[in-house]
């Protein structure tokens, strides 16, 4: 661990604007527009959330349903853009904002590893040399030139899974996805991330577990209306958050 | 001109996704078709013997070769058509995508034009076989063809990306544009002589309609075998590059704001 700065946030806040949600075609915005409706009702996802990230940091985020966690790490990942403050990441990000989404269902096990590997930024070549590894991880051998679509949940995770985490990403962002998958596949994905953080990979992790994130993070930050409550050592925090949710 | 520079650089990187992209809308496209690619070249090929069969024998006009006039003009449009319709829909059908994972948006509608043109191209063949059934003698002139097709392509590029910013904050654009589609055809004399147009008509349609200029431009180098009308070519670029740039800069100051829409 050393004190490159990894991830840097100063004061970001994410402005979502709830009345336009319902307008989305023409004749309802000029119709809104004469009749002075286009209102703004302001609902900040995020308010004023400053963090820093080193290399080698593993942080858990825990908060309750709605509290920012995603928007947070859609922030950081670069999906959203903050309203006001500033986002800096310095490193390669591998996001695991559910692992499926990067997946075509009509398209094979085969081309979606490539299809993938591209939207991850990741050259054909490089993905064949990765292709076996992929394979053997997700355990899905038999059914590499089988559209995705007729997948089972547990092997499109884990093979979402293989994809992302195939290169040594510097930052893995992590999104509640390994509650989709058996025992065993949980297993080998956290052995993987302690793996990756053992080379000094950076980690962000979203979960609602608290044992997960004090055995995974050392740090963490409980994320509370948009607000970070407290941040630090994940003992103390998931000790913190448990104390209030059971109050 | 260093910003332009810099996003050609971003995208010479992510030309990988685009590939992958092209080849993931050419793979779908035909997979559990017996005929496959082969229908990109039947298609065109089987509406122009039914328009021939139409307008010869219905309405006499005089024009020379009329099967190599129809299907140039034909091929031109359904790749205009193709390109900007499916590029209207390219952020919101991968709203899945974007709202995951960071990608470039204009990489979705990059990647259907691109893909559009590769059935134009396949299209071509069409025209290569009708050429040789109808015993038209292609000149040298052929070749400056590409010439008429990166102009095409440009327009096409700056307008898909107008109606795909467009369409993710108002969805009645894709009826709009419809509309308007069809308007464009029928005054682009595709399959009737320009000439028949009212005059004042032929002049606002020869000198403001980029799709007829380029489509006579082709006709010029593939059948009569001669240069076009020199401002036929000063529009016609002139109506790409403006294309292009009112297209990418609607779409660059609005990304932002898709993933809230879509």
């Amino acid at each position: 661990m050393n004190d490159k700065i990894m991830i840097e946030l100063k004061d970001a806040t994410v402005r979502f604007n709830l009345a336009t949600e319902k307008i989305d075609n023409l004749k309802e915005y000029f119709v809104k527009l004469a009749k002075r409706e286009l209102l703004f009702q302001e609902f900040f996802a995020l308010d004023n959330v400053s963090l820093t990230v080193k290399k080698g940091e593993s942080w858990g985020i825990i908060g309750r349903n709605g509290s920012g966690k995603s928007t947070l790490l859609k922030l950081i990942c670069g999906i959203l853009k903050p309203y006001r403050g500033t986002v800096k990441t310095y490193g390669s990000i591998a996001p695991l904002i559910e692992i499926q989404a990067g997946f075509d269902g009509r398209l094979t096990a085969r081309e979606n590893i490539f299809l993938n590997g591209a939207i991850l930024g990741h050259s054909r070549e490089f993905m064949r040399g990765h292709f076996d590894e992929i394979i053997n991880f997700a355990e899905i051998g038999n059914f590499i030139d089988v559209p995705i679509k007729n997948f089972s949940s547990g092997m499109s995770a884990r093979l979402g899974f293989a994809i992302a985490t195939v290169v040594n990403p510097e930052i893995l962002v992590i999104d509640e996805v390994l509650s989709v998958g058996d025992i065993t596949f949980q297993k080998n994905c956290v052995r993987r991330i302690k793996d990756m953080l053992e080379n000094d990979t950076t980690l962000l992790y979203v979960s609602h577990s608290c044992n997960t994130v004090r055995w995974l993070c050392k740090n963490a930050i409980w994320l509370d209306k948009g607000k970070i409550v407290m941040a630090g050592d994940s003992d103390d925090v998931c000790t913190a958050y448990e104390k209030s949710v059971s109050s | 001109m260093g910003k332009i520079k810099e996003r050609l650089i971003v995208l010479y990187d992510k030309r990988e996704l685009l590939e992958q992209l092209v080849r993931r809308d050419i793979r779908l496209k035909y997979r559990r078709s017996v005929l496959g690619y082969f229908w990109s070249i039947m298609n065109p090929l089987l509406i122009m013997i039914v328009l021939t069969a139409v307008f010869s024998n219905m309405f006499r006009y005089d024009i020379a070769n009329f099967p190599i006039y129809l299907l140039i003009g034909r091929a031109m449009f359904d790749f205009l058509n193709e390109a900007t319709h499916t590029g209207m829909w390219s952020i919101i059908g991968n709203a899945a995508l974007i709202k995951k994972i960071y990608v470039p948006r204009y990489i979705f509608t990059l990647a259907c034009v691109t893909s559009a043109t590769v059935n134009f191209v396949f299209s071509l063949g069409a025209v290569v076989i009708v050429m040789i059934f109808t015993k038209t003698t292609p000149t040298w002139y052929l070749l400056l063809l590409p010439l008429t097709i990166v102009q095409l392509y440009v327009f096409c590029i700056g307008l898909a990306f107008f109606l795909a910013a467009a369409t993710v904050f108002f969805r009645d654009v894709q009826y709009i544009y419809n509309a308007l589609i069809t308007a464009w055809m029928y005054l682009s004399a595709l399959f009737y002589p320009a000439k028949m147009l009212p005059p004042n008509i032929y002049w606002l349609v020869s000198h403001f309609n980029p799709l007829f200029i380029y489509v006579e431009q082709a006709r010029s180098f593939v059948l009569y075998g001669s240069m076009p009308e020199p401002h036929y070519l000063w529009i016609g670029i002139l109506s790409a590059i403006i294309s292009l740039v009112v297209g990418v800069e609607t779409f660059r100051r609005t990304q932002d704001s898709f993933i809230l829409y879509i």
